[in-house]
């Protein structure tokens, strides 16, 4: 075939060698086997046309590469693509299997066999096994696989220097006979017998690459692996009585709901004091206020100001109140990032204990009746930290259909942590009937706005289907290369949108076009909202950081009841100019501009209603 | 029965997924024709959660309406 070299276009940045590749389910350990071999110095880059990182590095004279997580070779989402064209470009294939959870795992295992390529496998989590009163039967396994199985237990670096010397026994497997007679077949038109295993399967985009049709198959080809599987399972497994380790129980208890919901208000109310008290109040206000505005801002106004004259055009957009060099560096650096690094450390603590999974059940009905489900619980969570880091993660909803409900919710009725502040700070300072007031309209109209976009929108939401990994504690170097990677990819999509919203506010400003919209929306907060018209300029304010917006309004004086409308159309009004922009990327002009507009008209109707009733 | 059916602490076999989608992404994790499972949890109006051995998946209350059991 002219096109076989294609299948190698995996290489690696010129290296030459053996592709080694990695391959796994979710949260197997695999990234410390990546780590073990490759050691400190690692590449993340994005794998080509996808917003998947692939991280890659050297061992020996291999080129190691690692994969996402995935329970089987196809391709039902962008991980799994990515996963499977580096899988297809593999020498040999390190398969990373949790001993613990072996029926599931094996799946993918037998199926990297059916690929033909040279596997090993590494059982890894040994030490867990034991504790859970369960042996494998290691010998048995590896003559009914026909792959070196090595017993690991990475995290303690147990097994590791056996695995090494069995790189150089990795040898093809025991495959189906049927099976294979079936792809020796199909691989005459293919490049190899993985590809060929691929179009059996009926994974539609290689079968393209060959101008083939896909053979339909896949239920049959899948039921008789998973047969397969429980066969091997059954001969190599046993369980003694030994009941269940504290892991397990721990993991029943997250679920039930009388254990649950008190364990998720504990770990939510933590959270509160990590990032919304520790981080939001000690950190930033040290890298914001003592940093950024103390040292940065005079030591860069000094440098540009003789140069270009700040009131001048040019000097507005580098260094004026919303300039590149000014806001800009000062609101991501100061105030977001320490939030960013913050959240995300945390969610990846959540996910690798094997706790963010549990919540996603334990939350998953109230989420289904606003047309989401279990797992958009995660930009939800975020979305208290960032709305605009949030709405990226909606990438990981199942449907469009939740991605646009998730999109507006989030834009609607998450404050921002940078908002949240200044919001805690007014809201101190009113009676305890208008807290309550505030929180009822947040928490209705976010309650509401899901209920009827799940009643009014089109096609159907993707329901809960979620593995529960075991609960372990997790690895502090794994929860902060995961951090590091998520908050370099945040701030590599981010800061372009906050530069470019940055130069459209101050276009508006110096053309004093927002002193028009300003005068324009005054009426309406004067007549609509019985607000002093200076809350307009705050509004304007909230759109290019919500709490400026918010800060905005604790200088006009006003009544209790005038504080509370005013809070609750500015948490409901547009997220910041950085967040439209990702709705605008996300979901496109037309969608985004409904969303923009309808968070307009909620946000008013709602502060009129109230405005009106009390 | 369907799966959204099945009480806690009971045993099944799954005799039939009639959602095309859900099977093939269940088969990967371990849910498919003839398995068998032990209801090990359900959530109120929620998720049931489905154990073999040490592993556990949540089956959102949706699907489960669309895998037929039968009790063993």
């Amino acid at each position: 075939m002219s096109n076989c070299h294609d299948i190698n276009k995996v290489s690696y940045k010129g290296m030459k060698g053996k592709k080694l590749v990695l391959a796994g389910n979710p949260n197997v350990g695999k990234s410390v086997f990546f780590n073990y071999l490759t050691g400190i110095y690692v590449d993340v880059s994005n794998f080509p046309g996808t917003t998947v990182d692939i991280s890659a590095g050297k061992y020996k004279n291999y080129i190691v590469m690692d994969t996402p997580g995935i329970y089987g070779v196809s391709s039902f989402n962008e991980e799994e693509t990515v996963a499977r064209d580096v899988i297809l470009g593999a020498d040999l294939i390190l398969n990373v299997v949790d001993s613990v959870h072996l029926d599931r795992d094996l799946f993918l295992t037998k199926q990297l066999i059916d690929m033909g390529k040279p596997v090993i496998v590494a059982l890894n989590m040994m030490d867990e096994l034991e504790q859970n009163g369960i042996t494998i039967d290691i010998g048995m396994l590896e003559e009914l696989l026909g792959v070196p199985v090595i017993p690991t237990a990475a995290a303690k670096k147990t097994g590791m220097e056996a695995l090494e010397k069995a790189f150089f026994q990795a040898s093809q497997g025991n495959r189906d006979p049927k099976l294979a007679a079936m792809i020796k077949q199909t691989a005459e038109n293919t490049c190899s017998d993985a590809e060929a295993l691929m179009i059996l399967e009926d994974d539609e985009i290689i079968a393209e690459r060959y101008g083939m049709k896909t053979a339909g198959l896949r239920d049959e080809i899948y039921i008789e692996r998973r047969r397969s599987v429980e066969d091997i399972v059954n001969k190599v497994l046993k369980e003694s009585n030994k009941g269940a380790s504290f892991g397990v129980l721990l993991g029943r208890w997250m679920l039930k709901p009388v254990t649950g919901i008190p364990m998720l208000a504990v770990t939510l109310y933590l959270m509160y004091k990590v990032i919304g008290v520790f981080v939001a109040g000690t950190v930033v206000g040290f890298t914001e206020e003592t940093i950024m505005e103390g040292i940065y801002r005079p030591l860069v106004l000094s440098l540009v100001s003789p140069v270009i004259s700040e009131s001048s055009f040019i000097g507005s957009l580098l260094i004026g109140e919303f300039g590149i060099f000014t806001m800009v560096p000062i609101y991501i650096l100061g105030l977001l990032l320490p939030l960013i690094i913050g959240f995300y450390m945390l969610m990846a603590f959540l996910e690798d204990s094997g706790y963010l999974p549990r919540i996603a059940a334990l939350v998953d009905r109230m989420l289904v009746s606003l047309g989401l489900n279990g797992k958009a619980i995660i930009p939800i969570i975020l979305g208290f930290g960032c709305v605009t880091m949030a709405t990226m993660t909606t990438r990981i909803l199942g449907t469009k259909r939740e991605k646009i409900i998730a999109t507006i919710l989030l834009g609607l009725a998450i404050p921002c942590s940078a908002q949240l502040g200044v919001i805690m700070g007014l809201i101190s300072e009113l009676d305890a009937i208008y807290v309550l007031i505030y929180a009822a309209a947040i928490f209705s109209v976010f309650v509401i706005a899901g209920t009827v976009l799940n009643k009014v929108m089109p096609g159907e939401s993707s329901q809960l289907l979620i593995d529960l990994p075991a609960i372990r504690l997790p690895m502090l170097g794994n929860v902060l290369r995961k951090t590091f990677q998520k908050t370099m990819m945040f701030l590599k999509e981010a800061v372009p949108l906050f530069i470019i919203g940055a130069v459209f506010i101050s276009v508006l400003q110096y053309t004093n076009v927002l002193i028009y919209i300003q005068q324009w929306m005054s009426p309406v907060t004067e007549s609509l909202l019985r607000l002093p018209p200076e809350t307009a300029t705050a509004f304007i304010m909230g759109i290019i950081r919500r709490d400026f917006g918010a800060a905005g309004l604790t200088s006009i004086a006003m009544t209790q009841q005038q504080v509370l409308v005013s809070l609750i159309v500015m948490t409901l009004f547009v997220p910041c100019i950085a967040a439209i922009m990702v709705i605008f990327k996300e979901r496109g002009t037309r969608d985004a501009l409904a969303i923009w507009l309808g968070s307009f008209v909620v946000a008013f109707v709602t502060g009129g209603i109230i405005a009106w009733l009390i | 029965m369907t799966l959204d059916k099945v009480k806690r602490g009971n045993r099944f076999r799954i005799r039939r997924i009639d959602n095309k989608d859900l099977k093939t992404q269940a088969i990967r994790i371990g849910i498919y024709e003839g398995a068998v499972f032990l209801c090990s949890e359900k959530l109120p109006g929620g998720p049931i959660i489905l154990q073999n051995r040490m592993q556990e998946v949540a089956v959102g209350r949706g699907l489960a309406e669309d895998i037929e059991v039968e009790g063993i």
